[in-house]
């Protein structure tokens, strides 16, 4: 049975001055363990897709499942990345970890066990009493990740987390997020605008079409050189242009017509 | 470790600083000085303008006295007790405020209208509903209330814009948002408020004396007027201008704790 399940889904925003139905027909499921990008045209409601799984948003259409069951409100299964790291500068790095796993009444020793091996396992070990604003983005990123791992979440989704960041910090970031996602074997769905990070990552990319937008795609990512490559070897591998070309081709579709 | 070229920065910063410094007490004495010889030269007639050697003398007469020092005392005790009901009253209005976007909604322009009404206005209703001491905490706080409600609300409504997502995001109460981020992300609201309602409680306060009371520096200057006693109204102005600098001292403390206990840039 797959873990995330969305059956014609259908959202639209209703404001005073007018509805925007952003996402139409939306049918996906994705098993446990799996590794989902979605790339799509901005303003197509990639973000409104990931707010949706994690019941933050209802569904005005159709209905989402995880585990079998309904969503109904923010499930303690998921973890959410925001893009922008909104970390809180009157707590320092350990108890900025500790907030996802405050709120849902986590063993707080366990917790604090958790994000100080998690800390040293990703090089941050020397930064948990500092105050955010002496770590440097791709520090800040990496806090982020690691506060959504805190609170154990089996789903990860991922909204342009590595947007913020340079070219070289954001290829190292990507290499290690993939592999704490394999590790521990967690189910993600990763948003991203940067075409070779979805389909280096990824065991399938979602393409999406202009609002109102739908799936308009899906390739399975496969390459004859192995199963377990990491992200680098993948950029390397023989099919990689061949998917790189497709996508940006069938995204070019999408845009051009709003131009 | 430094450079010579960053010793001589600091070095020209700190002449500044101290030049700064010397200038505002010079400037003080200086004007003293005329005054004294203004008044002395006859210049100035010191029925009306008092000086500051008669100043002094009447200074250690109130004070030795005993009365300048009560008088200032009570001015003083009932400023700090205006001060926290009118914050601790005003955010808790705040956080219903941010709590019930309806109640917001339905009472704003009722608490425009109530921030426009000049609130001396109001004396004479809390004279009759409170009496002559509580009256003063009335006057005190229909001046400061209302400035605090805007100011923390207006924080909280910034913040609620940029640092709830997160919250949201991992399924937080109200009160978890409340307790978690509102309420430490207002701390420089808070002490921004605070510098604004010393002033504006003090204010309350004198005008609450003016209006009622048997004491306090409001008091005093509504009575050395009657009697036609320059000395004593500009003792106690005198005092007034201390107590504010006594209260902006004990603002600007707490606010170097909270800077270093919130981490945050002014
Ligand atoms: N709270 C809201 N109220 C009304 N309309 C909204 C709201 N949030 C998003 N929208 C609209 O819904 C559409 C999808 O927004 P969404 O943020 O999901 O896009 P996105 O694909 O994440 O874009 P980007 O790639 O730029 O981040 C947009 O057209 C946006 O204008
Ligand atoms: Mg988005």
């Amino acid at each position: 049975m797959a873990q995330i399940e969305l059956k014609d889904v259908g959202l639209s925003y209703f404001t005073l001055k007018q509805e925007t139905e952003a996402l139409r027909d939306i049918n996906l499921s994705i098993g446990q363990g799996e590794f989902i990008s979605i790339v799509g045209p901005s303003g197509c409601g990639k973000s409104t897709l990931l707010s949706l799984i994690s019941g933050m948003l209802k569904p005005t259409q159709g209905k989402i499942l995880i585990d079998g069951h309904e969503v109904s409100g923010v499930s303690p299964k998921v973890g959410y990345m925001l893009q922008h790291d909104h970390l809180f500068e009157w707590r320092d790095v350990l108890s900025n970890l500790l907030v996802g796993a405050e709120i849902r009444k986590m063993d707080r020793g366990k917790a604090k066990r958790k994000a100080m091996d998690l800390l040293e396992r990703y090089g941050l070990g020397d930064f948990a009493y500092h105050g955010p604003s002496q770590l440097s983005g791709g520090m800040r990123q990496r806090v982020a990740l690691i506060r959504t791992l805190v609170a154990e979440p089996d789903i990860l989704l991922l909204d342009e987390p590595f947007s913020a960041l340079d070219y070289q910090t954001r290829l190292t970031l990507s290499e290690e997020v993939f592999q704490i996602m394999k590790d521990q074997g967690k189910t993600a769905v990763l948003v991203t605008h940067d075409l070779s990070e979805a389909i280096s990552m990824a065991d399938r990319v979602m393409v999406m079409s202009q609002r109102p937008s739908t799936i308009s795609s899906v390739y399975d990512i496969r390459f004859d050189e192995g199963d377990d490559l990491s992200p680098w070897k993948k950029r390397e591998a023989g099919r990689y242009k061949i998917y790189f070309n497709a996508i940006w081709k069938e995204l070019e579709e999408h845009v051009v017509p709003s131009v | 470790m430094s450079s010579p070229l960053y010793d001589n920065y600091l070095k020209v910063q700190r002449r500044r600083l101290r030049l700064i410094a010397l200038s505002r007490i010079s400037l003080l004495v200086l004007f003293l000085m005329l005054w004294e010889l203004a008044a002395k030269w006859k210049w100035i007639d010191s029925m009306l303008t008092s000086k500051p050697s008669l100043l002094l003398s009447s200074f250690r007469e109130l004070a030795f006295e005993g009365s300048l020092l009560r008088h200032t005392w009570i001015s003083g005790l009932e400023t700090l007790v205006g001060i926290v009901i009118s914050m601790l009253l005003g955010t808790a209005i705040a956080v219903l405020f941010w709590w019930s976007t309806f109640a917001s909604n339905v009472l704003e322009p009722y608490i425009v209208v109530l921030n426009a009404l000049p609130k001396v206005a109001l004396g004479p209703i809390f004279y009759i509903w409170l009496g002559d001491r509580y009256s003063i905490y009335g006057m005190a706080v229909a001046i400061s209330i209302i400035v605090t409600i805007i100011m923390v609300e207006s924080g909280f409504r910034e913040i609620s814009r940029t640092k709830l997502k997160l919250m949201e995001s991992f399924g937080a109460t109200r009160f978890q948002m409340l307790r978690m981020v509102l309420l430490p992300a207002s701390v420089p609201h808070f002490i921004a408020t605070l510098k604004v309602n010393v002033g504006l409680t003090l204010v309350g306060v004198v005008m609450g004396e003016f209006l009622s009371s048997k004491a306090g520096l409001g008091y005093l200057i509504i009575y050395g007027g009657q009697v036609f006693q320059m000395n004593l109204v500009m003792v106690s102005i005198m005092m007034l201008a201390l107590l504010s600098v006594i209260l902006y001292g004990f603002v600007n403390v707490l606010e170097r704790f909270a800077r270093k206990k919130y981490n945050y840039e002014a």
